[in-house]
């Protein structure tokens, strides 16, 4: 945990109650992870206000070289939302996300589809519904960065349509490419996206696509 | 006898005008103190004195609302209103407005007013679930209204977004009223353990008081008396009283209250809201009887050179004042270390009845060498003096002579309906009927995973988990806000029963019971007569309403001076007493949304409109908008029918018996059906329908009216076929009327007027509805 994140209950709710896997909350000026961790994630929120950059000023803190050296292991890590913010600013993803195209924070469900076969999702091609909730979701990378990451099936999701097309009405914050979320880490172990799997978990949440995504990795 | 500072300017009357003091109330203030004030004191009476933080013209009036009931453990008075939910827990909630500061700068003066409305609910030990808020601008057409949309939904998504509280909802309206003075009222719900409620007394001979939170700065000075003035043209002068909102701040300050809270180391806490440091220490010594003494060289500052009389009128946001209990102090302090907060204990609570503030002239800690601290009473108060002493006037009333010729309507002034095809797209598309989408998707509505029902339906639905000793608990609340100025404009009674109504009504229709309503009076000058008298007829009318409907006000907020003087005159807002309601659901699976389900369900309107179908067309959206100004006789409502249709549609709800639900208001039937028809989720889950309209009579009156008229007390459902039977016994079971208008079906809202026919497809419907605010922001 980070000062200013925010989705934490969410977060912790799905882990539990949904999955059925034990957590354990750790602080920002933690130095180690609890020995027996499988999986680190970093929920949402707003790091520090996000008065600087979105994720800038939680790069400095202690734990996250212990979750680097984590993700460098093997160990699962996912970022949602300001947490892939952070991921990117650490360098464990590349790229960076930017304020929305049209400058507005934008909160509502999109759909998204899994581009590459990665621990945090089942089938290639899956459709799912998922909720955003961000004003800098814009993804960006250089072209050269993009041509790898689709080279090395590092695009886990990308925004679509309902059909599971890719269509510019689909894409919600002008990401390049229509990224959603990437993979990245020495078994495509670490991964950051905008959408928030975790408040789409129940049925009574409107819907129960984001529980797939943790079915996935808590299984893996 | 306080010590006048070399700085103190000599107490003239410009001086008393400048502060807003009149010479009786200059009188009054000289005689609770026994000799003439300090220029400190002065500027303490001032604020204290002021309509925002004495209530000093509502207050006689407020009186006769009903407060009580058997859920209500705490009523109007404390800082939010507290209603028990059951196995040890309560909603703890408040709206609040913050309309003068939004119209000057409308980004900053909505996130402080989200910032404000949530300090006052987390004060009292709830964690904040869920806010709503209540907007009105001028015409949509007006050179500001983008300007002031814009900045006051990124103002309010900007506090509320990063504080991490889902806004699930809200409602807005466009009207020339408003040009000058647009209305921001701010809600805020949270959940607090019954046995851990937090209220703002300073009791406790000799316990500590610490200041927390933000360093105090210059902003806001005299926040409190430039909300309780009309506004004079040129506005933008005001802006060094605006304050700054921080949500970060917030949001630890949040967490560091809840930490403190769970410690039992406090004994009473109070946000620092209107009027600072000052209204929150006498605030908290006058509720708890007793007196305290505080030290201004002790305040964590960040602007040089603060004199006491701007330390004590700050409107700093961010900032708590904590009663600690003796010898606790230290834990205190440690959770705020942790937290990265400030905090310094800077006083002591007193039985002297007095409060007193002590300061050393010329004194700053920010100060490369400050001076030695030798601090001097600056002021000496009796605190009864600014609270229950305080001033209340029962001002003088008087029915407007104009209002009648002003609102009159002939019968040949009515236009007939021409295509009602493009009558009806027309009006799904207006400003104040149409979608709010490009409003809420700048908000989180989903923030930490409970919300069942966003925005876009008649009340939204939070699932609440609550925790106490490692059991769960999960408590299903709903909300909703009303209110349409313009009915009471036309009748100020039937304005503010309504408003509880309609808010009553739209929680029944999510399949919650109305639990406890907060209300924010939105009103003009209350010094003339026929203001005065439209905020009294308000306040009975909402008053009539919670009793028919059984639901009491627990907390709330007065908003005066709303109007503006130009050379051409003064233009007072519409009489706006906005109303939020709280309702709890039995079962989750009670929860019922607006829109239309499954092809073949069928429609019924439940309840009847009242009055004729000239009352039902007084003030209603079609034909304010045809005639470009607001008439017609005064609205009828039957608050006994209400009580009826709102008892039959919760219990339908809870006998699993309704598809869908929606109350008919502003847009009339017609209108509401369009909504039940396109509002969704998802456009691919809109349906048509074929629906009959019922009319009473015929004519061009009878036309409008059975399209457009806002006759309350209605509700359009949706019942499987399956369940008609068992509806309909219900309903004659209940002695409300239950009339069968449609079927849901097709990809077309056909509707049957009289001989009439019309069809317009649901695609078309829903882009009319979506397009409606992006083309009044320009994108």
């Amino acid at each position: 945990m980070f000062p200013g994140l925010n989705a934490d209950a969410e977060m912790l709710r799905t882990l539990r109650t949904v999955c059925g896997v034990e957590t354990i909350v750790v602080q920002y000026t933690e130095t180690e992870l609890p020995a027996g961790v499988d999986l680190v994630t970093i929920p949402g929120g707003f790091s520090y206000g996000d008065y600087l950059r979105c994720g800038a000023l939680a790069k400095a803190s202690p734990i996250l070289a212990a979750v680097k050296k984590h993700a460098d292991r093997g160990g699962f890590v996912l970022g949602v939302c300001n947490g892939f913010q952070i991921l990117c600013e650490v360098g464990l993803l590349p790229g960076a996300l930017t304020p929305n195209v049209h400058q507005r924070f934008e909160c509502g469900d999109w759909y998204v589809k899994t581009t590459a076969t990665t621990p945090f999702t089942r089938n290639l091609g899956d459709v799912w519904r998922l909720p955003i909730a961000h004003g800098e979701g814009r993804y960006q990378a250089s072209p050269r960065e993009l041509e790898r990451l689709e080279k090395e099936g590092l695009v886990a999701l990308r925004y679509c349509n309902a059909q599971g097309d890719f269509a510019p009405e689909g894409n919600p914050n002008g990401s390049m490419f229509d990224i959603a979320g990437i993979v990245g880490g020495p078994r495509k172990n670490v991964l950051g996206l905008m959408p928030h799997p975790e408040r789409m978990s129940e049925a009574l949440q409107g819907g129960d696509d984001g529980k797939w995504l943790f079915l996935a990795v808590t299984a893996a | 006898m306080p010590t006048t500072l070399p700085t103190d300017p000599p107490i003239t009357p410009a001086v008393l005008k400048q502060h807003k003091i009149s010479p009786s109330e200059y009188e009054r203030i000289q005689a609770a103190l026994g000799r003439d004030p300090s220029f400190t004191e002065l500027g303490v009476f001032s604020v204290m004195y002021s309509e925002h933080c004495s209530y000093k013209s509502s207050r006689v009036h407020l009186r006769r609302l009903p407060t009580k009931g058997p859920r209500v453990i705490q009523g109007p008075g404390e800082n939010a209103g507290v209603v028990d939910i059951g196995d040890g827990f309560a909603a703890v909630f408040k709206m609040e407005s913050h309309n003068h500061p939004s119209f000057i700068e409308p980004h900053q003066g909505a996130a402080t007013g989200v910032g404000g409305i949530m300090r006052d609910v987390f004060t009292m030990g709830a964690r904040p679930i869920a806010s709503l808020n209540s907007l009105r601008f001028g015409r949509s057409d007006h050179p500001r209204t983008p300007e002031l949309l814009r900045g006051v939904v990124a103002g309010i998504g900007g506090y509320g977004n990063c504080i991490g509280v889902p806004t699930v909802g809200g409602e807005v309206m466009f009207d020339e009223a408003y040009d000058g003075n647009i209305l921001v009222n701010a809600f805020t719900c949270g959940v607090a353990r019954t046995d851990r409620i937090f209220y703002g007394r300073a009791s406790g001979l000799g316990n500590p008081i610490l200041y927390i939170g933000a360093k105090t700065g210059r902003d806001g000075i005299h926040g409190a008396t430039m909300a309780s003035d009309e506004f004079q043209e040129g506005v933008a002068a005001q802006r060094p009283t605006m304050q700054v909102g921080d949500p970060f701040m917030g949001k630890l300050l949040l967490e560091a209250c809840l930490e403190l809270f769970a410690t039992d180391a406090l004994e009473g806490i109070q946000d620092m809201g209107a009027a600072g440091l000052t209204s929150s220490s006498v605030e908290m010594a006058g509720r708890a009887q007793s007196g305290l003494e505080i030290d201004l060289d002790l305040v964590p500052r960040r602007a040089k050179k603060m004199q006491p009389y701007e330390i004590l009128l700050s409107e700093s946001q961010e900032r708590m004042l904590l009663v600690a209990k003796q010898g606790r102090e230290p834990e205190v302090l440690a959770i705020c270390k942790k937290w990265d907060i400030d905090a310094a204990v800077i006083g002591h609570v007193t039985s002297t009845g007095k409060w007193v503030v002590k300061a050393t002239p010329g004194y700053d800690p920010l100060d490369a060498s400050p001076i030695a601290r030798d601090a001097v009473v600056v002021c000496e108060i009796p605190v009864g003096a600014v609270n229950d002493d305080a001033p209340v006037y029962d001002r003088p009333r008087a029915d407007d002579a104009a209002h009648a010729a002003r609102t009159h309507l002939g019968d040949d002034e009515v236009p007939a309906i021409g295509s009602i095809e493009a009558e009806l797209l027309a009006a799904c598309g207006s400003p104040n009927l149409g979608s709010r989408a490009w409003i809420y998707r700048q908000y989180d509505q989903i923030v930490r995973g409970g919300t069942m029902v966003r925005p876009g339906s008649d009340a939204a639905i939070v699932r609440v988990q609550c925790e106490r000793d490692g059991d769960v608990f999960y408590k299903y609340l709903s909300f909703a806000v009303d209110c349409n100025g313009r009915m009471g404009e036309l009748d100020a009674f039937a304005g503010g029963a309504m408003a509880v109504a309609e808010a009553c009504r739209n929680l029944v229709c999510s399949g919650a019971e109305p639990i406890g309503l907060s209300d924010c009076l939105n009103f003009g000058n209350p010094e003339r007569p026929e203001i005065m008298q439209q905020l009294s007829r308000a306040i009975d009318g909402i008053a009539a309403a919670c009793t028919a409907l059984s639901v009491p006000i627990v907390s709330g907020n007065v908003s005066l001076y709303n109007e503006t003087s130009t050379p051409s005159g003064t233009r007072a807002i519409l009489p706006t007493p906005g109303i939020a309601g709280v309702g709890q659901l039995a079962d989750p699976a009670d929860a019922v949304t607006q829109y239309f389900k499954d092809d073949g369900d069928l429609i019924f309107v439940i309840g009847r409109a009242v009055g004729t179908p000239r009352t039902s067309l007084s003030g209603s959206e079609w034909l304010t908008r045809k005639l470009g100004k607001i008439v017609g006789d005064a609205p009828v409502i039957d608050l006994a029918l209400e009580a009826s249709v709102q008892s039959l549609v919760l219990g339908l709800a809870r006998a699993r018996l309704l598809a869908s639900a929606h109350d008919v208001s502003e847009g009339g039937l017609a209108v509401a059906v369009a909504e039940c028809c396109v509002t969704a989720p998802r456009a691919e889950l809109d349906r048509g329908a074929e629906v009959a309209l019922p009319m009473t009579g015929a004519g061009a009156v009878a036309e409008a009216a059975a399209l457009f008229g806002e006759a309350p007390t209605r509700v359009v459902v949706s019942v499987r076929p399956g369940d008609e039977a068992a509806a309909t016994s219900m309903a004659s079971a209940a002695g409300v009327r239950f009339e069968r208008i449609g079927v849901v079906g097709g990809d077309a809202l056909a509707l049957t007027l009289g001989a009439r026919s019309s069809r317009v497809f649901v695609a078309e419907l829903r882009s009319a509805r979506e397009g409606c605010l992006g083309s009044i922001v320009g994108r």
